[in-house]
């Protein structure tokens, strides 16, 4: 971009300019750190110029908004074309508790919905199995069965909004239920919209919310590729997530390394089976998360976008959809405090900020309450109007990325790309992605930058503020969500209702049937499918698996 | 030479949120203490009888889910049958604070929630193990 006698001018100058005014300047007030490093140990200087950035090609490098690779954004005209979608991930209590909120959020402009499930049922556990004692509905909805389903999505309108469902273990078996559920109320399957995470190797390596071993549950995830992309079309069967691999402390460059590595290594697999990598790849989808350094996040996913596209590229892929890195944020819930809880409000603010210049198709923001309870509505309401404060009253879609050309953000996104590389080196010479996960070195990584971030706060070398600075005695009440404490009597009455008015032979039949296919080869979507319209429970279905799959084990080490 | 503490951190129920127990595990050993981490998916009675099997003296219960009075309590009242009262019982988390008097009341010595130093939970089980 610059003549290169254009660079040699700017590096003399620069090099007056450190030694005449920056350097004096800081022998007599010296900086406030000695070493300015962002949250993945970069160190970070005070200025960068055009001598920072590779002088290659523009449309080689960066080209244009939906144009390989794909660094300033996905579609060609981003967000002046379509806001990104506003989707506050909800749930608690029971179906019918949840469903009300969704009706509140829908009503207040949230654009897509999106399903927090109880533990119980990401276990793939009924409510009155003994192991959910004590946990219905307190993370999430309660989702035993069809029933439950019906009840979630009452008078919602899934023909015309799409519909996200944070869930791992037990994915296929709940997105039967949806499927299932549509189906009953008219809604072809071909024409219904969604996401289901479906991204278990980052639950061995963060969210943990696992249920069979690493093979078995990858051939149910490649079933679902399989499934969708004939059946559901417009379903993106896998949202390959870094959100949870931040929140368990990991980097943003590990976040960036460890999200793209699952997902060629989810490309492998069904390339494996024989699927055609433009088949299933446009139905491919990304979460990440938002944390707080604004131009770290940023750069993280224009990177992301660069680097997927290319690997696709190198591992065949023909169609412009099939390299489209396209990706839902979430603003961190890991940086917000119970102290002073009113200003995560600004955090959050910060966050969603850098998400949308950062080119996200999806956004949640985070409630004020994060550290204390689930969001209670008037909590939620504040975040959504978050998002929409930026998307109708700042400018900032204006323009499609930015901040794209800032000698600072695209050398970090180029350090960051440079990192990444050297992450997907390491899991090679350790196997590949589960030997690694099964080696421990995702969560060791994750661990040991965990630990570091709290001895910084600890040791007063990182603030945060209201928490080790920046204090109040102030006694700061907030509404806190309360939940229906006759709810899982009620629920318990419900599902032993259901068992009591099923055809038993059919579910017999359709669990058995169920079992001999997951002993062989074929997909088990059609399967699953029989077993939930016959409403067969998520805990008889996981059941059946967990009796032909076995149930993983982690290794605890801290 | 006076015994190292020994400390059983534990997650109990079905929370998978493991960053914060691992944390203080680790703070807890680099304070000079044993430390045995259970790993996830423990039932207050594996928690108890791990407590026994590696004879600590402190147990220290991680929960992000909410579950909090059913399962803390559980553990306590089992400790408290199995004739561990000298085991000093501690918890962490999301807990709410109108649930943390309920939780002392029940043998729940300490509650160390979000944004607490590491150091002071260090110091605590200094300050308050019986041994």
């Amino acid at each position: 971009m610059y003549k290169n006698d254009a660079l040699e001018q700017i590096k003399k100058n620069k090099e007056i300019w450190e030694k005449e005014n920056y350097t004096s300047l800081v022998r007599k007030h010296p900086e406030r750190k000695k070493q300015f490093t962002n949250l993945s140990a970069i160190n970070i200087n005070p200025i960068y110029t055009p001598l920072d950035i590779k002088n290659d090609n523009y449309t080689e490098k960066s080209g244009f908004p939906g144009s390989f690779p794909f660094l300033r954004g996905v579609h060609a005209t981003m967000h002046r074309g379509r806001l990104w979608t506003m989707r506050q991930f909800a749930g608690f209590g029971s179906a019918e508790e949840t469903n009300k909120r969704y009706k509140y959020l829908l009503e207040h402009g949230e654009t897509g919905l999106s399903v927090a499930f109880d533990y119980p049922t990401l276990y793939g556990y009924d409510t009155d199995h003994p192991l959910s004692r004590g946990e219905f509905g307190k993370c999430g909805v309660a989702i035993s069965s069809l029933k439950d389903m019906e009840i979630l999505f009452q008078d919602i309108p899934i023909d015309k909004v799409t519909t996200s469902m944070t869930i791992n273990g037990p994915a296929a078996i709940v997105w039967a239920f949806y499927i299932a559920n549509a189906e009953n109320r008219g809604i072809s399957k071909d024409l219904i919209g969604g996401t289901i995470q479906n991204d278990i190797l980052k639950e061995y390596i963060a969210q943990k919310s696992y249920i069979f071993p690493p093979e078995p549950s990858m051939r149910l995830i490649i079933d679902t590729f399989e499934y969708g992309s004939t059946q559901v079309p417009r379903w993106n069967t896998i949202s390959i997530s870094g959100y949870h691999i931040r929140e368990a402390g990991s980097t943003a460059i590990q976040e960036l390394a460890f999200t793209l590595g699952d997902g060629l290594e989810y490309v492998r697999w069904a390339m494996k089976r024989g699927l055609d990598i433009d088949q299933f790849a446009p139905r491919l989808s990304f979460f990440f998360n938002a944390h707080n350094d604004f131009f770290e996040e940023i750069a993280k996913y224009r990177a992301a976008r660069r680097i997927w596209s290319r690997e696709m590229k190198n591992l065949g892929a023909k169609k412009e959809r099939s390299l489209l890195m396209r990706f839902h944020t979430q603003t961190a819930g890991c940086s917000l405090t119970a102290q002073q809880p009113e200003i995560n409000i600004v955090r959050v603010t910060m966050q969603a900020l850098a998400a949308v210049l950062g080119g996200t198709q999806s956004l949640h923001t985070n409630s004020m309450d994060e550290a204390l309870a689930l969001p209670s509505e008037k909590a939620v309401r504040i975040a959504l109007r978050t998002q929409q404060i930026i998307a109708e009253e700042t400018g900032v879609t204006h323009t499609i990325d930015p901040l794209g050309g800032s000698y600072y953000v695209e050398w970090l996104t180029d350090k960051m790309e440079e990192e990444t590389y050297r992450y997907f080196e390491r899991v090679e010479q350790l196997g590949g992605v589960i030997p690694a996960i099964e080696k421990g070195f995702f969560q060791r990584e994750i661990a040991e930058a965990a630990y570091k971030y709290q001895k910084e706060i600890d040791n007063d070398e990182r603030t945060i503020v209201g928490v080790n600075n920046f204090k109040t005695d102030e006694q700061i009440d907030i509404p806190i969500l309360k939940m229906d404490e006759k709810g899982e009597d009620r629920q318990n009455k419900r599902l032993t209702n259901l068992r009591k008015n099923r055809n038993q032979q059919n579910i017999d039949r359709s669990l058995q049937q169920l079992r001999k296919a997951a002993n062989g080869t074929e997909n088990l979507m059609p399967y699953i499918l029989n077993c939930v319209h016959d409403y067969a429970t998520l805990g008889e279905i996981c059941q059946v698996f967990r009796d032909e799959f076995g149930e993983y084990r982690e290794p605890s080490l801290y | 030479m006076k015994r190292k503490i020994r400390v059983l951190i534990a997650k109990p129920g079905l929370d998978g949120h493991d960053r914060g127990a691992k944390i203080v595990a680790r703070a807890l050993r680099d304070a000079g203490m044993e430390v045995i981490y259970t790993g996830l998916h423990q039932t207050p009675a594996m928690i108890v009888e791990a407590a026994i099997q590696e004879d600590v003296d402190v147990v220290g219960l991680s929960l992000l889910s909410g579950a909090h009075m059913t399962l803390f309590v559980d553990v306590a009242v089992m400790l408290k049958e199995k004739g561990l009262d000298d085991v000093l019982l501690l918890g962490g988390g999301i807990i709410p604070k109108e649930d943390i008097p309920k939780l002392k009341k029940k043998g729940i010595a300490g509650v160390f929630g979000p944004g607490t130093p590491v150091e002071e939970i260090v110091d605590f089980v200094k300050k308050n193990v019986l041994q």
